[in-house]
C-alpha cells in the first residue's frame, strides 16, 4: 500500500493519454458486459423459466407443421406423463397487425395445472370455465390496453379464419393474470382449444404442439423418446424435448449467438491489447532514468517490474470494472429491451471480465516491465 | 581513520558496439571516513564509471571494491541493490526527481523500500527537507523548483535514509554560480557537521576547493597533478 502514491503517479504521468485508454478500456468492457451478458443472461433466464418436468412435442418436419389433436390420449397413456395440454398458436393482434400480441388457444385449466407460475384467481377460472368465449388475459397487457373484466374485445389472427370468413375473434374477458414472478412480464391471452378448433375454417383437429407434464425430471429423456417412438414412421412424426432444451433451440435458430459475440468481444479486446500495450510501452520508455533512479537508491530489478505491472493491474482492473459497472447498470434495460425479463447481469460475466481485465494488464504490461527488470542503471543514467 | 572506500587494482571496460573500451586501468583509491573527496579531470577519464564502482552502481571487470566493509564486486545484483539502500546516497546533475511526485514524496522514495511506518517515514522526511531549508516546498513538484531547489530536494533524498556515504556526480553542473555555492556550502555542511563521506566528480576547480581532498583521473588512473606520476 505505501507504493500506492508512486504508482499512481506513474499512471497519471500523462494525464490525457492515460484517460484516452482508460476510456477504451471503459467502452471495451461495457460493451463486454452487455455482449456476455446477453448471452449468459439468456441462458441464466431458459434456466430460470423454464422446467425440465414440462415436454413439448412438434412435428419432426418443422414446428409450423401441425399434429393431429388424436394424438394427445396416446401421449397422455405413457406411463410417467401426467397430462398433456394442446397449443395452437393463434398469431393473434388488436386492431392493427402490428399490434401482435402472444395469443394460444389450450385447456385452460390443464394448463394452469401445468404452469404454476401463473396465478389466477380462482373465481375467474371458474367463470372462464363456464365462458365458451372467454379468454384470460395477461396483466400487463390489460393495462397497455386498458382491458379489464366483462370487456369484449375482438381479436384478430394473422394465421386462421373463421369458418365465415372472418379472421376476427370475439373474445370475453373473464379473467386477469400475472406471472407469480413480478419481473416477468404478464402480456399473452389464453382462450379455450375446443372454441378455437370448433370455430376455425381449417385445420381442425390438429394442434401446432403437445406439452406434457410428467412426474420424474430424471425420465425425462426416457419419456420423450417414447413420445416420438410412438409416432415413428407415421405421416406426423414427432420430435419431443424438454422445455429447456425447446427454449435453447429456438434461440439458436438466431444463429450461433455465441459466436458472434465470442468474436466480436475477442476482436475488442485484441485490439485494445495493443493499445493498453502501446500506452505501457511508452510510459515505460519515457521515464526510464526515473526507473533507474529507483534501482540507484535500491528497489531490486524484480521491483521495478512489479511496479510497472501494477501500474497497467490498477489501469486495467480500475477502467475495466467502471465499464463492467456501467454494463451492469444498463443490462436489465437492455434485457427488457430485447423482451426478456430484467434478470441483473450475471455474476459470471463480471468474475470473467475482471479475469480478462487482469489478462490484458499482465499481458500488455510484461513487454515493458521486463524492459524495466533488465534496465543497467548505468546505461540509463548515461542515457546509452 | 579506518577507509570507507579501498579500491585494489580494478579494471574496467565497456562495449560498444564491436569495440571495447577500457576505462579504469588497475586503479587503486582509499577514502577515509568522514572525507570530502573531489575527483576531477576530463571527460572520458573515468571518473564517473570509478563513482559509479564506489556507489555499487556497476561493478569491475578485475580487481576489489570494498565499500562501507562490503566487497561489492562479489555481492549479487539483489544484494548490491539492499546494500546501495542501506549504505549510499546519490546525487545527480541533473538532479533526477521524479516530475510526478512532490518534493516531500521524492524525498520519502527510498524509505519505501524500509520497515518504518508512515508516520516515522513522514518525520524524517520532513527532518531531510528541513536540513536542505527546503521544508516550506515539501507539497511543491519539480517542475514549481527552481534548479538549486531540485538539487537540495536531490540531497534531501540522498540523506534522508541516513547513509554514511554520499556519492555525488557533478552536483552543480546544471547550476549557476551562486547557487552552486550555496549546494557546495551544504555538502561541505554536511560533511563538516554531520560527519558525511563524500565522494564528487566535478569538472569545476572551483567546486573542487570546496572538498578536504582532490584527486585527479586521467585516461583511468589517478594522477597528481604537481607531480604528473601516478598516484
Amino acid at each position: 500500500m505505501k507504493y500506492f502514491p508512486l504508482i499512481w503517479a506513474g499512471l497519471w504521468r500523462k494525464r490525457a493519454r492515460t484517460c484516452l485508454t482508460a476510456l477504451s478500456i471503459v467502452v471495451a468492457f461495457s460493451l463486454f458486459g452487455i455482449m456476455r451478458g446477453v448471452t449468459a443472461g439468456l441462458n441464466d433466464a431458459i434456466a430460470e423459466f423454464t422446467s425440465e418436468t414440462r415436454l413439448i412435442t412438434q412435428s419432426r418436419i418443422n414446428i409450423i407443421e401441425p399434429l393431429p389433436l388424436a394424438f394427445l390420449p396416446r401421449i397422455e397413456s405413457i406411463d410417467g406423463v401426467t397430462s398433456v395440454v394442446p397449443y395452437g398458436y393463434f398469431g393473434g393482434y388488436y386492431q392493427e397487425p402490428r399490434n401482435q400480441i402472444n395469443t394460444a388457444a389450450v385447456y385452460i385449466d390443464e394448463f394452469l395445472e401445468m404452469y404454476p407460475e401463473f396465478v389466477l384467481p380462482q373465481e375467474q377460472l371458474e367463470a372462464m370455465m363456464r365462458t365458451r368465449t372467454g379468454a384470460i388475459v395477461g396483466r400487463d397487457l390489460a393495462e397497455r390496453f386498458g382491458w379489464k373484466i366483462g370487456d369484449r374485445i375482438p381479436l384478430g389472427s394473422t394465421i386462421h379464419t373463421q369458418r365465415d370468413g372472418s379472421s376476427v375473434w370475439e373474445l370475453d374477458i373473464v379473467g386477469i393474470w400475472h406471472m407469480r414472478d413480478e419481473r416477468v412480464e404478464s402480456d399473452d391471452i389464453y382462450f379455450h382449444f375446443d372454441y378455437f378448433d370448433e370455430s376455425r375454417s381449417s385445420g381442425n383437429g390438429t394442434v401446432a404442439v403437445f406439452m406434457t407434464k410428467i412426474g420424474d425430471v430424471s425420465r425425462s429423456a426416457e419419456i420423450a423418446e417414447r413420445i416420438d417412438a410412438l409416432f415413428a414412421n407415421s405421416p406426423n412424426e414427432t420430435f419431443t424435448q424438454n422445455e429447456r432444451d425447446f427454449a435453447l433451440a429456438q434461440i439458436e435458430q438466431l444463429g450461433d449467438i455465441d459466436f458472434f459475440v465470442n468474436a466480436i468481444v475477442g476482436a475488442v479486446l485484441f485490439t485494445l491489447l495493443f493499445m493498453t500495450g502501446n500506452t505501457m510501452m511508452q510510459s515505460v520508455r519515457e521515464r526510464i532514468p526515473e526507473l533507474a533512479v529507483l534501482k540507484t537508491y535500491g528497489y531490486r530489478d524484480a521491483g521495478v517490474a512489479a511496479l510497472v505491472l501494477a501500474e497497467a493491474l490498477i489501469l486495467c482492473a480500475g477502467a475495466g470494472l467502471l465499464g463492467l459497472g456501467i454494463a451492469a447498470a444498463a443490462f436489465p434495460s437492455v434485457f427488457e429491451a430485447m423482451g426478456v425479463v430484467p434478470l441483473p447481469l450475471p455474476g459470471s460475466v463480471v468474475a470473467i471480465g475482471l479475469a480478462a481485465a487482469g489478462f490484458l494488464a499482465f499481458v500488455s504490461a510484461l513487454p515493458p516491465a521486463l524492459r524495466a527488470q533488465r534496465l543497467s542503471i548505468v546505461d540509463a543514467l548515461a542515457a546509452r | 581513520m579506518a577507509a570507507i572506500v579501498s579500491i585494489r587494482n580494478v579494471l574496467k571496460g565497456y562495449s560498444r558496439g564491436k569495440q571495447r573500451v577500457e576505462v579504469l586501468h588497475g586503479l587503486d583509491l582509499d577514502v577515509e571516513e568522514g572525507e570530502f573527496l573531489a575527483l576531477m579531470g576530463p571527460s572520458g577519464s573515468g571518473k564517473t564509471t570509478l563513482l559509479n564502482l564506489i556507489g555499487g552502481l556497476d561493478r569491475p571487470d578485475k580487481g576489489e571494491v570494498v565499500v562501507v566493509g562490503e566487497r561489492l564486486d562479489r555481492l549479487s545484483s539483489g544484494r548490491l541493490a539492499q546494500w546501495r539502500a542501506r549504505n549510499v546516497g546519490f546525487v545527480f546533475q541533473f538532479y533526477n526527481l521524479l516530475p510526478v511526485l512532490s518534493a516531500e514524496r521524492n524525498v520519502e522514495v527510498p524509505l519505501l523500500l524500509t520497515k518504518l511506518s508512515a508516520k516515522e517515514r513522514k518525520r524524517r522526511v520532513h527532518a531531510a527537507l528541513e536540513l536542505v531549508g527546503l521544508a516550506d516546498r515539501a507539497k511543491h513538484k519539480p517542475t514549481e523548483l527552481s534548479g538549486g531547489q531540485q538539487q537540495r530536494v536531490a540531497i534531501a533524498r540522498a540523506l534522508v535514509s541516513d547513509p554514511v556515504l554520499l556519492v555525488c556526480d557533478e552536483p552543480t553542473g546544471d547550476l549557476d554560480r551562486e547557487t552552486s555555492d550555496s549546494i557546495l556550502e551544504l555538502l561541505q555542511l554536511l560533511n563538516r557537521e554531520h560527519g558525511k563521506t563524500i565522494v564528487m566528480v566535478t569538472h569545476d576547480p572551483k567546486a573542487a576547493g570546496y572538498a578536504s581532498r582532490r584527486l585527479y583521473v586521467d585516461k583511468g588512473v589517478l594522477v597528481d597533478r604537481t607531480m604528473g606520476a601516478a598516484a
